[in-house]
């Protein structure tokens, strides 16, 4: 053989309709491939259809970690007709593509003819595996998934011990005697292949890594309600909403086991302020939802702002405004965050920018909460919110949890013993700080009120001019008194050389990308290093500022219309982006559109770029 | 009932209930024997002060919480039954009253207040029904009736007024009854009956706005009306007359079937006059009650107590149970 062999480097699309099994083929893959120890990263994209609609999931293997997905497919599995005729043109000469020939004729489809074909007769192996297990056709029909799988990794030379494995973790408990059926789909899909000896003609393989240390298969709503339990919230409202519910059922699914109350509201003012309630009597509370949902609870937000309560509220956000692209990819909230509710009231608005991020700041919001004394948004979206990766365990070892200033029953008590005590508690006392102690509802002696109104010390309303000045100064001042808590990895950091030709601004999962094509871009010659920005209210102006005013060339890049990071830092440090990368048709950005985003700046000095890639 | 609600060892009276603060109500105003019927159940009920969680949403009936000496949660327009129900989820041990307009609670609030007797949450819900935006001058509320024109609107109402009573037995609340601002006795034994109620409870009491609402006016709610000839008082005790609203055996669905329609019927008959009193009152599990066997750790502590780090500030909460499901080996 003349050319040469990839290895470990491999991206596999398989797509159809919605509820054909689609997922469940992707989800068997991505976990076949980390069992066998490489690092996957599945990028799934689906309709707002339960039934029908175009979905398809892109599985991206490493030998590395990696944080995103690449546009050229090397394998194309598709057991219908309608996925190869919106991906066909993705294969890479030298990729194949494996499909039904019942359903699809390979000379209709936009392929490039290096492309090796596969055909897998589909119906007839799983007629004659039903045959032989004594199972009616229909039931091994939906096996289809599996053997599209088997057939697949086949053509890699994976081993299939992985797979086994692998369906093992996806079919547990009950549904253990789902395996075996299943395996032997996987088996005959692998067999056939090899009887057909096309592996050779393929120069992308799949080696396992069996000595790599064990990893963790999830997606960002999984990990923000890990890292909310480990912080002890349990209090969870929701109402249903795409893509963030998933997070609220996962927790609702854990509730006896970690005695979290998960409550679905009527609707999401509601669970804004049944959540903010919650957190008056002392339980740490969240709630979670998406663009549209996030709009609704401006105003319980201001109250939570001007009431000190600390609460948290992940958006996750996706392509608006209105319902707009229901289940695709946007950071269109940053703006909206930002200023969301009237009088711009102290909050936090935080973003993490990779899975293991979600993780953190899903258990880091609440200690932040607590410790600012109101609201803290926390933006994610739908790309790292939704998509699968393998990433190694959490680093569970420096969490603590902080309360902040919390008013203890024996302060109280003492409090009480003094000959002024006049039966009730300055929640919101002056402090040099501006954060005063806080009680619980419900603590002896520890009375006071809260309103939306401007209020004095005890929270009864207060519209003096004077009061208002000392109340509201003392309540902006804990933006300060909170900044300086807020380690500085959650604030932003910056990745690559401290010197480098192009500065790139970014946020969330725009920041995958950029990481990945580091090592691209390097070997063009090309030096870029990414500022990654996480805090943006209170903003991190000195630091971003002493970033950007050494960078040569500074460019934003992010997925949304207007450039919203690029706007805010404007408005925050006064510094403009020479150059700014865009994308928002809903679809994340991958790599290689990051790779020729920067290139295009480096050699063309193209001010705007637009990105459009991906369906 | 799980509550572990601690009772006031003194004795105490309504003045105990009552802050500092001067109301700002108009004279004259309904509002005020509200107030105060509601501090006196506080004080019948020896309730300990910091035990009592007085919620409301905006209105001039919302300032109520600021005039008594509880914890106080004024809360935003509409919303005060979201925000109560987050608190006595929370903390069960605690006793969660919540009051607010007409229009806060029947208007704005109205998903809520339909949600809310969908939980049956143990808490107590008090409307001032004024039949007007009593703090935005005047305008109508949606209990006022279609045609009606108190002073401040520019023309008669051509929405038709919407009955709350009913919706509440229909929403699921447990406890549903009217009573009026100047019938002391009535009012303060009706709201002690809410309170006591285990379960979600509403009273929407009958409030004169002397300000706005000039149809509706104390003296014509005292008047005599003229049935047939001879005289009857505006506003009755529809239990002084025999009638009972009270199910006796919960686990009977054919009385409680019953009970529900002579109980919606008797909220809708047609009538001149003002019916008071309990229509609707069953045991039925609360929220809590009903998550319980869900989720058992919820009735050991409430989630306000749970402990969720050492001494040291380590989180206890392990998850490595979960992370199995998600190990890649
Ligand atoms: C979101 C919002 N919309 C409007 C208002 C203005 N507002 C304040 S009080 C009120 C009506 C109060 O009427 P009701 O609840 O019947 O109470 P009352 O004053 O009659 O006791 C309105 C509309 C507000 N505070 N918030
Ligand atoms: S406007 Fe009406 S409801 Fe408001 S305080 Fe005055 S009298 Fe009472
Ligand atoms: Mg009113």
């Amino acid at each position: 053989m003349t050319k040469t062999e990839t290895v470990n480097h491999f991206s596999w699309t398989i797509g159809g309709p919605q509820g054909t099994g689609v997922d469940s083929s992707a989800n068997l893959f991505l976990r076949s491939c980390a069992a066998a120890g490489l690092h996957c990263y599945g990028k799934r994209e689906y309709h707002s259809t339960i039934k029908t609609g175009h979905s398809y999931t892109q599985i991206r293997v490493s030998e590395t970690p990696i944080n995103s997905h690449v546009d050229p497919v090397h394998l194309l599995t598709s057991f219908e007709k309608s996925a190869p005729l919106i991906h066909a043109h993705e294969v890479v000469p030298g990729g194949a593509f494996i499909y039904d020939p019942k359903v699809t004729d390979p000379a209709e489809l936009d392929l490039h003819p290096e492309v090796l074909l596969v055909a897998v007769p589909f119906d007839e192996i799983l007629t004659k595996l039903a045959e032989e297990l004594g199972l009616p056709a229909a039931k091994a029909m939906i096996m289809k998934n599996t053997l599209a799988v088997g057939a697949s990794l086949a053509l890699t030379d994976f081993d299939p011990q992985y797979i086994e494995e692998a369906l093992k973790a996806t079919f547990s408990g009950r549904k253990a005697k789902l395996v075996a059926p299943n395996m032997k789909a996987v088996e005959r899909g692998y067999q056939y292949i090899k009887d057909l000896g096309v592996s050779d003609k393929f120069l992308y393989r799949l080696e396992a890594r069996p000595e790599s240390p064990a990893q963790l298969v999830l997606n960002g709503t999984t990990a923000v309600a890990l890292g909310k339990l480990k912080a002890g919230c349990r209090f969870q409202t929701y109402y249903p909403i795409t893509p963030a519910s998933d997070e609220s059922v996962f927790l609702e699914s854990k509730a006896s086991e970690y005695g979290i109350n998960v409550v679905q509201a009527e609707d999401e003012i509601a669970s804004a302020c049944m959540a903010v309630g919650g957190a008056l009597t002392g339980v740490r509370a969240s709630t979670s939802t998406s663009c549209p949902g996030f709009g609704l609870m401006a105003e319980p937000i201001g109250w939570a702002s001007i009431n000190e309560v600390p609460v948290v509220i992940f958006d996750y956000q996706r392509g608006a405004p209105a319902t707009g692209l229901p289940t695709r990819h946007e950071q269109g909230d940053l703006l909206s965050a930002r200023f969301i509710s009237h009088g711009n009231p102290p909050r936090i608005v935080m973003a993490p920018s990779s899975l293991p991020e979600y993780f953190e700041f899903a258990f880091e919001s609440f200690n932040i909460a607590d410790e600012f004394q109101g609201p803290v948004i926390v933006l994610t979206d739908k790309c790292i919110g939704g998509n699968s990766q393998s990433i190694p365990p959490f680093n569970e070892n420096s969490l603590k949890i902080r309360r902040g200033k919390m008013a203890s029953q024996e302060e109280l008590n003492r409090l009480a013993e003094l000959p002024e005590f006049n039966g009730q508690f300055k929640r919101f006392k002056f402090t040099e700080d501006g954060i005063s102690p806080r009680v619980a509802l419900g603590q002896e002696y520890g009375i006071y009120w809260n309103t939306g109104d401007e209020h004095d010390e005890y929270g009864h309303i207060d519209e003096e001019s004077e009061n208002r000045q000392i109340m509201l100064a003392k309540r902006e001042r804990k933006l300060e008194t909170v900044a300086k808590m807020i380690p500085e990895h959650l604030q932003y950091s910056l990745h690559g050389p401290a010197n480098a030709d192009v500065t790139v601004v970014t946020w969330g999962a725009s920041v995958g990308p950029l990481l990945d094509a580091m090592p691209s871009l390097n070997s063009d010659g090309i030096s870029m290093n990414i500022l990654v920005i996480k805090l943006f209210s209170p903003f991190p102006t000195e630091g971003v500022s002493r970033i950007l005013n050494q960078a040569k060339v500074k460019v934003g890049f992010e997925s949304n219309t207007t450039g919203q990071l690029a706007e805010l830092v404007k408005m925050e440090t006064g510094i403009s982006m020479d150059h700014r990368v865009r994308k928002w048709t809903g679809r994340p950005i991958s790599e290689t559109e990051a790779v020729q985003a920067i290139r295009e700046i480096v050699s063309q000095k193209s001010k705007e770029i637009v990105l459009t890639y991906g369906h | 009932m799980a509550t572990n609600l601690e009772k006031s060892t003194k004795p105490l009276t309504a003045r105990d209930f009552k802050s500092d603060v001067v109301s700002d109500w108009c004279p004259g105003c309904g509002d005020f024997g509200i107030v105060n019927a509601y501090q006196s159940v506080l004080a019948e009920l020896a309730f300990a002060p910091h035990n009592v969680i007085s919620c409301s949403g905006i209105g001039c009936s919302s300032k109520s919480p600021h005039l008594t000496k509880t914890y106080g949660v004024h809360t935003l327009h509409g919303r005060s039954l979201p925000f109560s129900i987050g608190i006595a989820l929370c903390n069960p041990d605690v006793k969660v009253i919540t009051t607010g307009g007409d229009g806060d609670g029947y208007g704005i609030g109205a998903g809520h207040f339909l949600h809310a007797g969908r939980r049956n949450v143990n808490m107590t819900y008090l409307v001032y029904n004024n039949e007007v935006y009593g703090l935005t001058k005047g305008q109508a509320s949606p209990t006022l009736s279609l045609g009606e024109q108190p002073k401040s609107l520019p023309a008669p109402n051509p929405n038709d007024g919407v009955d709350p009573l009913a919706l509440a037995v229909s929403a699921g609340y447990t406890f549903v009854a009217r009573s009026y601002a100047y019938n002391k006795k009535h009012l303060t034994a009706t709201i002690k009956r809410a309170v006591e109620h285990q379960g979600m409870a509403i009273v929407d009491i009958l409030q004169p706005c002397p300000t706005y609402n000039d149809l509706h006016t104390k003296s014509w709610f005292d008047e005599e009306v003229e049935i047939s000839g001879a005289s009857f008082p505006r506003v009755y005790d529809i239990e002084a007359e025999g009638y009972c609203g009270k199910v006796q055996n919960p686990n009977d669905p054919e009385e409680v079937n019953r009970k529900e329609i002579e109980a919606l019927t008797r909220i809708r008959k047609p009538d001149e006059r003002k019916a008071i009193g309990v229509f609707w009152e069953v045991e039925r599990p609360t929220f809590m009650e009903r998550l319980y066997p869900m989720n058992p750790k919820l009735k050991e502590t409430p989630v306000c107590k749970m402990v969720i780090a050492d001494a040291d500030g380590n989180p206890t909460t392990d998850l490595s149970n979960t992370y199995q499901e998600f190990f890649s080996k």
